[in-house]
């Protein structure tokens, strides 16, 4: 809008002026005001939020992850103890200019191309959050460097900490278990930031997995101020870590170890127990892995060399492994028939062979036995006895007593799977199969072949209730102090009596196990051997003399099974033995002297060591020298170089399915031979 | 007003309650200083205090100076400014990339700073020859608007917005004293309501966009640009009401704080100081602003008014946008806080502003006649 000029006095433009100044005066003091109202705003009202911004600014806080709680030996020896480890990992996240990081840490560390090209491969796989491994088993040295020169490399944690070391290696992988970094999903469950701090372990499998509440213990924390670039400017309180428990097993380490390496390059188990209070005083599988380079995180070619082994030294044979147990239900079938009335001087004329409906049943022995009783019965484990007693019976009223000596169960034991095989009677086949039961399937029952399927624990359960007839129950964890368990119900002394003495015979009174006998004097052993075939033996084998073991391949080798207990008059410890496709073949490899060594460790030690460390070396050493050595066989098969392997926790995360489908794939085979010699009725060669 | 006889008249000229004021602004900087260096003197303290006594001592006598001096200084020192700018540019152009500095021996010479003052100076003065009846003429917004974006420009281009802003506000001030209409004025912010975002758009260089879209939302970026804001209302806000203590601020001594000593050195004080200490400088600021606006309303020349006026209004747009900008209430734009901020070209313009402002003040008192 054009208006004609004012006429502009002075006067009036002073006046003009004072008014515009006052007006300025007053909008800059509400301004003023307007900036001491948001300061108070932002002081005030916003102090609480930013003053927690000030402070996570300025304070970092590191977990300090808790050592873990000892697995010891019922003597206090460590089973898994913890050692000072000085690591250094990365974290992908907080990672910045990757290359220039990774190339100060291989000048630092002088790694070689070969682990940069290792981290590079994890990184990529990485979880932004899973630390990824630089190095571990650092000295102090090393360490310091990189401590030093933390601040300018982003995303470099190192940490001293401790790693799981398990003093006896392989001898307990499958009792311990291993522990490892916990898995993205593990983490995504919880969000608890203590599963990915570096360093921190959970178990993975075994105990280790099992008793992860009482083991793990509460981290610690620790603050510290930190300038913008991440400068440490001082140690604020530190809260340090509450330790684990610690876990006393009933395990006997000593023994453990012996047993493991007493079974050799057999692919077997051993069990032993104390008849009295149930102890598991050993539990070992083999052969197996190295807990200790699980729990670091395996490569490739480690895991592809465990996995294709057919020894299967991922499985936990004493719980996982399921065998016909053969002749070692003899035992069992005997205080069956003593329940069923059978008294001990019954006999049976064992001519050797016997005719049900159209089939020949043939005893192990051509010609047979003679007229036999029990006692001889089982020492010389002759099949046509139990197969005429049987029939007597009836399979129905044998089963029970199987169920009652601990085949077809499963334990009150901190493990989390136990496969329970199977104890067969006519209600189950027409359940499972919707047949019924015939004569020949009790005849197979009877001498512990056909649909009979059991664990190596369970065997040994059922060799230390025959022997103290107590109800023993496997107890791994000596968590409280226990005397003797009860006696089995409903199951007389006499009987008990009755079947102890025929296991003694089987050994010391021209029975089957004679070669096991103790050396130990004043000891004696009671057992019974066992031998479950995994194919069928045809008539055309027969005559071809194609009875034997050697020249067959391995997974077609009969099972070497041994069940025993000690002394045998009043007996202390009792024992299981199954050795997978022994066949036999090599003396000292045989169940029944692998038996009698490990009994003899309890009795007198050194005698056992002894005679361990003279045998030893036939089969290529210890366990130790043997794993590096197949290993470097491994290794050259597959022209890998030593370093060009990847670590990774990832392909350890997945280990126990992988037992798993190990395990389930090795039990379908013997489900399938068990099955189909059932159903051909003809179980021979049976000794 | 009465003195007693026996303080000497030039003394007593002196507006000792302003000094003290100053002085205590001063001083309560010093002392942040001395706390943003981790509590050294050096590397800050020591010679902003040196300084400061210095350009106080140089203010005073500035003082003295009659007011028909700057008058006649200010068109002089105005063009003798512009020439400055231009040459900068050129050596800018030369050298390649922004360049505020000219090298004069062994100071550097921030043309762009003195003309914070000049600008007020030379604007005050073009409305002091105008006869009152050109007042309302076109030609009475056209040639001080002119006067003010040349200079504005110039120092935009090297690139400072800040300074370029401060000197458009100053200027702008005084025009609206000296009696502009006011629909201009309605009508010039309307205009610049349109024009603000057309020039972030296509006139401000990427790193003064970013920062305007910083300002308008913070958290866009917090580790990036927006960490500057982010970090300082973190500062000041953990502050609290009473601080966490004279050597205690940890957003400042652990250089979360980007620019504590310098630009952000409110916000470094605020955190050891907290809602004291900030009221405290606010009131102080302020007190110093009004003294000037109550100076300009007792001047008798109309050029004493409108510089009285206008260099309270220069230290009123240095307050402001700086504790604005600590505050996340404006854009980062690089004003200091004065007094306080380190950095003795802030420092020097501020006192040569209050030394002008002294000697009108003085002028008022010494001619009680007419």
């Amino acid at each position: 809008m054009k208006r004609p000029t004012r006429i502009v006095t002075e006067a009036a433009q002073t006046y003009s002026f004072s008014r515009r100044a006052v007006f300025l005066g007053g909008a800059q003091a509400t301004v003023g005001a307007v900036l001491a109202g948001r300061m108070a705003w932002l002081s005030i009202a916003e102090n609480q939020h930013y003053e927690l911004l000030s402070e996570s600014n300025r304070v970092n806080l590191t977990m300090i992850p808790p050592r873990r709680g000892w697995i010891i030996d019922r003597y206090g020896k460590p089973i898994a103890n913890n050692r000072t480890d000085f690591r250094v990992d990365i974290i992908p996240d907080q990672l910045q200019d990757k290359d220039r990081v990774l190339g100060r840490l291989q000048a630092m560390l002088l790694l070689s191309d070969e682990t940069m090209e290792r981290i590079r491969a994890d990184l990529k796989q990485a979880a932004g959050f899973q630390p990824v491994e630089v190095a571990d088993k650092l000295d102090y040295e090393q360490f310091a460097r990189i401590y030093v020169h933390w601040p300018e490399l982003p995303g470099v944690a190192p940490t001293q900490g401790y790693a799981r070391n398990y003093p006896a290696g392989a001898a307990v992988a499958h009792l311990t278990g291993y522990v490892g970094a916990a898995s993205a999903e593990q983490y995504e469950k919880t969000h608890n930031p203590l599963l990915i701090t570096p360093g921190f372990k959970i178990g993975k499998d075994g105990l280790e997995k099992t008793l992860e509440s009482r083991l793990e213990g509460k981290p610690g924390a620790k603050r510290v101020e930190v300038t913008a670039r991440g400068k440490i400017v001082r140690q604020l309180a530190t809260r340090p870590d509450t330790p684990g428990q610690n876990v006393r097993l009933a395990i006997d380490l000593g023994l453990q170890e012996y047993a493991a390496r007493r079974l050799g390059t057999n692919s077997g188990s051993a069990v032993v127990l104390d008849c009295l209070t149930g102890d598991v005083l050993a539990m070992c599988s083999m052969p197996a892995y190295d807990p200790n380079v699980f729990s670091e995180g395996i490569s490739h070619l480690e895991w592809n060399m465990l996995s294709d082994n057919d020894h299967v030294p991922l499985m936990n044979k004493v719980l996982q492994g399921l065998y016909p147990p053969g002749s070692t239900v003899k035992t069992m079938d005997s205080l069956a028939l003593l329940r069923a009335g059978v008294t001990p001087q019954d006999t049976v004329n064992c001519t050797g062979v016997i005719r049900v409906g159209t089939g020949l049943f043939h005893c192990w022995k051509r010609g047979g036995h003679g007229p036999i009783s029990m006692r001889r019965a089982v020492a010389q484990s002759c099949d046509i006895y139990f197969w005429e007693m049987a029939r007597r019976v009836g399979y129905d009223n044998i089963a029970p007593t199987a169920r009652e000596l601990g085949l077809g169960q499963t334990f009150d034991i901190p493990f989390s799977s136990q496969r329970y095989g199977t104890v067969p009677d006519s209600e189950w086949k027409m359940k499972k199969y919707h047949h019924p039961w015939t004569v020949a399937d009790t005849l197979n029952a009877a001498i512990g072949q056909g649909y009979m399927l059991v664990n190596p624990l369970q065997l040994a359960v059922m060799a230390a209730r025959l022997a103290s007839g107590r109800n023993i129950q496997p107890r791994v964890l000596l968590d409280h102090p226990h005397g003797a368990a009860p006696f089995l119900s409903d199951v007389q002394p006499e009987h008990i009596a009755t079947v102890r003495d025929a296991m003694y015979a089987a050994v010391n009174d021209g029975g089957t196990a004679a070669r096991a006998r103790m050396l130990v004097p004043g000891v004696t052993l009671a057992a019974k051997t066992g031998t479950a075939q995994v194919r069928r033996i045809t008539m055309a084998d027969r005559r071809a003399g194609r009875t034997g073991n050697a020249g067959v391949p391995f997974k077609l080798r009969e099972h070497a099974l041994f069940i025993c207990f000690a002394p045998a008059d009043n007996p202390r410890y009792a024992a299981s033995i199954v050795l997978e496709h022994n066949g036999h073949l090599i003396a000292n490899l045989d169940a029944h002297v692998t038996g009698r060594d490990i009994m003899t460790y309890l009795f007198d030690r050194d005698r056992a060591l002894k005679s361990l460390a003279e045998i030893e070396p036939t089969w290529g050493g210890d366990i130790r020298t043997r794993m590096a050595q197949e290993e470097a066989v491994y290794r050259a098969a597959h022209q890998v170089p030593e370093l060009l392997t990847t670590k990774t926790d990832a392909g350890a995360a997945t280990a126990s399915s992988a037992v798993e489908n190990a395990a389930a794939a090795t039990n379908a085979a013997v489900e399938a031979v068990g099955g189909a010699a059932a159903q051909s009725g003809s179980p021979e060669d049976d000794q | 007003m009465t003195r007693p006889d026996f303080i000497p008249a030039p003394l007593a000229q002196i507006p000792w309650r302003v000094i003290l004021t100053v002085m205590a602004i001063g001083g309560f900087g010093l002392v942040v200083l001395y706390s943003a260096a981790g509590g050294h003197l050096e590397p800050w303290a020591l010679s902003q205090g040196i300084r400061f006594l210095v350009f106080l001592a140089g203010a005073i006598i500035l003082s003295r100076i009659p007011e028909s001096w700057w008058r006649h200084g200010a068109l002089p020192a105005y063009g003798i400014l512009i020439i400055l700018l231009v040459l900068v540019e050129l050596i800018g152009a030369v050298r390649g990339g922004g360049q505020r500095w000219l090298g004069v021996g062994p100071f550097q010479l921030q043309p762009s700073e003195f003309m914070k003052p000049v600008i007020v100076l030379a604007v005050a003065m073009v409305y002091d020859r105008m006869p009152p009846a050109e007042t309302r003429r076109f030609i009475a917004v056209w040639l001080p608007a002119g006067m003010i974006l040349v200079p504005a420009a110039l120092i935009a281009h090297q690139p400072d917005l800040g300074t370029a802003l401060m000197v458009v506000f100053s200027g702008v001030v005084v025009m609206f004293l000296a009696g502009v209409p006011l629909r201009l004025f309605v009508g010039g912010a309307l205009a610049a309501g349109i024009a603000a975002p057309l020039a972030v758009n296509f006139l401000l260089h990427g790193y003064q966009r970013d920062r305007i879209m910083i300002f308008l939302d913070p958290d866009r970026d917090p580790l990036g640009l927006g960490y500057h804001i982010s970090q300082s209302k973190i500062a000041i806000g953990s502050g609290g009401v009473l601080g966490k203590g004279f050597l205690n601020g940890t957003q400042s001594h652990l250089d979360y704080l980007p620019e504590g000593h310098t630009d952000f050195v409110f916000a470094t004080m605020a955190e050891e100081w907290g809602l004291i200490g900030g009221v405290f400088l606010i009131l102080a600021f302020f007190s110093v602003i009004l003294w000037g606006i109550r100076v300009a309303l007792a001047a008798r020349t109309r050029f004493g008014r409108l510089t009285a006026a206008g260099m309270a209004s220069t230290l009123f747009f240095y307050v402001a946008i700086n504790l604005g900008m600590v505050m996340g209430l404006a854009p980062v734009v690089g004003i200091p806080l004065p007094l306080v901020s380190f950095g003795g070209s802030a420092q020097m313009t501020v006192l040569i502003c209050l030394g002008i402002l002294m000697s009108i003040d003085r002028q008022n008192r010494i001619k009680p006649r007419f």
